[in-house]
């Protein structure tokens, strides 16, 4: 069953003549549960799709749905990161953690009598991505892996539907990115939660998604849809296997290169 | 500590050691530049008087300084607020901010005649711009994606001034006190200056009219003091809410 559908989705900032088209003619569905990813080149408009699908900013054509309903205003059950955590540095961890929930609805209402039973679950998330013992920390504290960290629970704590993730790990060093590549698939698989993920990072893109969206350049039009069949659960081996980096390799071509 | 205490404390004597030895040694007459023996006998003689006056000029300072928190602080989120107010306040405000505000004191006594009123308000109007741009700015920085987390909750603009904004234009808040406050005091003495029946200002001009310039300088160094100590207050009370700001941590 899909949870977001697109059909023939144009968006552009501004208005008339002046505006400035930055997605044309876009159609994917997202079933629930899925992971997919958008790859292309940068300034293609991946973002928008993000802030489109979120309900931020309004199509200028076609009709956008989710769970079968228009969305016309922002949908409230995503938890989006980006490339800077942009956690509140006067809270420790733990109370970044618990932002979303002092806003939004049904948490929000009750959120000072209920605040310990939330402080536990987030102080459980926080230990699941490995910040055991991290929660008190405020966020010049942590590393930037961390900070990314405790940014992905912030996206998760209200249990969002949909997880968008605009290229959460492109600020940190291989070996770090690589293991929050495995944080995120392990949440992913033990909540089943809709991700979208936006990189520019092919392999990200193959190692995580089951399906990924190959965007042309500015306006960006969806140029292919490709399914990955690599058998979960994926271990970062995989990433060496042939059938993975003729993948990557296919995705490259499509986005082609520029000498 | 010790940089901290002994070292301003032995610049500040050998400043006015220098001070001394140069009247001394030049024999500089009394009514241009007395030396510091002199300043500090004055200041003690007419300890009486000088306190009096220094008490007016620093209950007006601090109306002044309030007021124009509270204000600043109002103007700068109602600027901060939208772009389209911000466009249309702060061309009016800077020009407001040009003018030199001696210029205003006359039109202040004349409608509130003599007395600690135009002191008050000239102490308000010199120091609530660097308030509100302050706090202005700290708003209209915050960073666009950090209010798409929150707008795609569903946060109203209000929910992202409490959570975000406003925390986020403290420290910026409380580094402009100690710009205004300083600022104030200026303002409160130019006005006392022009006209008033009270005050350091006032004091120092009847001193001057009568030549008494021991007495001047003995008001100039009332002066800086009660500067330093009102920098000092609004400095302990940046460091002590907004010390994440400082990455120093512990005192949040």
């Amino acid at each position: 069953m899909s949870l977001v559908k697109l059909d023939r989705v144009s968006m552009a900032y501004g208005r008339g003549a002046a505006a400035a088209r930055v997605i044309e003619d876009v159609s994917l569905e997202i079933a629930s549960g899925e992971f997919i990813a958008v790859v292309g080149p940068s300034g293609c408009g991946k973002s928008s799709l993000m802030k489109l699908i979120s309900g931020l900013h309004p199509p200028l054509a076609g009709t956008l749905t989710l769970e079968g309903r228009p969305v016309t205003g922002p949908i409230k059950s995503v938890g989006m990161a980006f490339q800077h955590s942009n956690l509140l540095p006067w809270r420790n961890a733990l109370d970044n953690v618990l932002l979303p929930l002092e806003i939004v609805e049904p948490f929000r209402r009750d959120f000072k009598k209920d605040r310990k039973k939330h402080a536990r679950r987030a102080k459980e998330l926080l230990e699941h991505v490995g910040l055991a013992g991290f929660t008190q920390k405020f966020p010049w504290e942590l590393s930037g892996g961390m900070q990314q960290r405790a940014s992905i629970c912030r996206a998760l704590i209200h249990e969002p539907e949909i997880l968008m993730l605009d290229e959460p790990f492109a600020a940190l060093d291989a070996f770090t990115r690589e293991e929050l590549w495995c944080t995120l698939r392990d949440i992913q698989a033990e909540r089943k939660v809709t991700v979208m993920l936006v990189t520019h990072d092919l392999r990200e893109a193959v190692f995580l998604a089951d399906t990924v969206y190959v965007m042309s350049d500015r306006p960006g039009r969806i140029l292919r849809r490709c399914e990955v069949n690599i058998a979960r659960p994926r271990d970062l081996d995989v990433t060496y296997t042939q059938a993975f980096q003729d993948l990557v390799h296919e995705l490259r071509t499509l986005i082609g290169i520029k000498h | 500590m010790a940089i901290k205490v002994v070292s301003p404390a032995a610049f500040t004597l050998a400043l006015f050691l220098l001070w001394q030895l140069v009247c001394a040694a030049f024999t500089v007459p009394l009514t241009i530049l007395p030396a510091p023996s002199d300043v500090f006998a004055a200041l003690w003689q007419y300890r009486a008087p000088i306190a009096d006056n220094s008490w007016v000029t620093l209950w007006t300072t601090l109306a002044g300084f309030t007021i124009a928190t509270v204000f600043g602080m109002g103007l700068g989120i109602a600027i901060g607020w939208h772009r389209a107010i911000y466009a249309g306040i702060y061309p009016v405000l800077v020009g407001f901010n040009s003018i030199p505000k001696v210029a205003v004191v006359p039109v202040l006594i004349l409608w509130f005649g003599l007395g600690e009123i135009p002191a008050i308000l000239t102490a308000f109007l010199i120091s609530f711009f660097p308030i509100a741009v302050n706090v202005a700015t700290g708003l209209a920085t915050t960073e666009p994606e950090l209010e798409d987390v929150l707008r795609a909750l569903g946060a109203s603009k209000l929910d992202i001034m409490k959570k975000v904004g406003i925390p986020r234009s403290l420290p910026y808040f409380f580094g402009s006190l100690k710009v205004a406050i300083t600022l104030a005091f200026v303002g409160a003495v130019v006005s006392e200056t022009v006209g008033a029946n009270k005050g350091l200002g006032k004091l120092m001009l009847d001193a001057q009219a009568s030549f008494q310039v021991p007495i001047v300088f003995a008001g100039l160094l009332v002066l800086a003091v009660l500067g330093i100590v009102l920098y000092a207050m609004t400095a302990v009370i940046e460091a002590r809410f907004t010390g994440w700001a400082f990455r120093g941590g512990a005192n949040r």
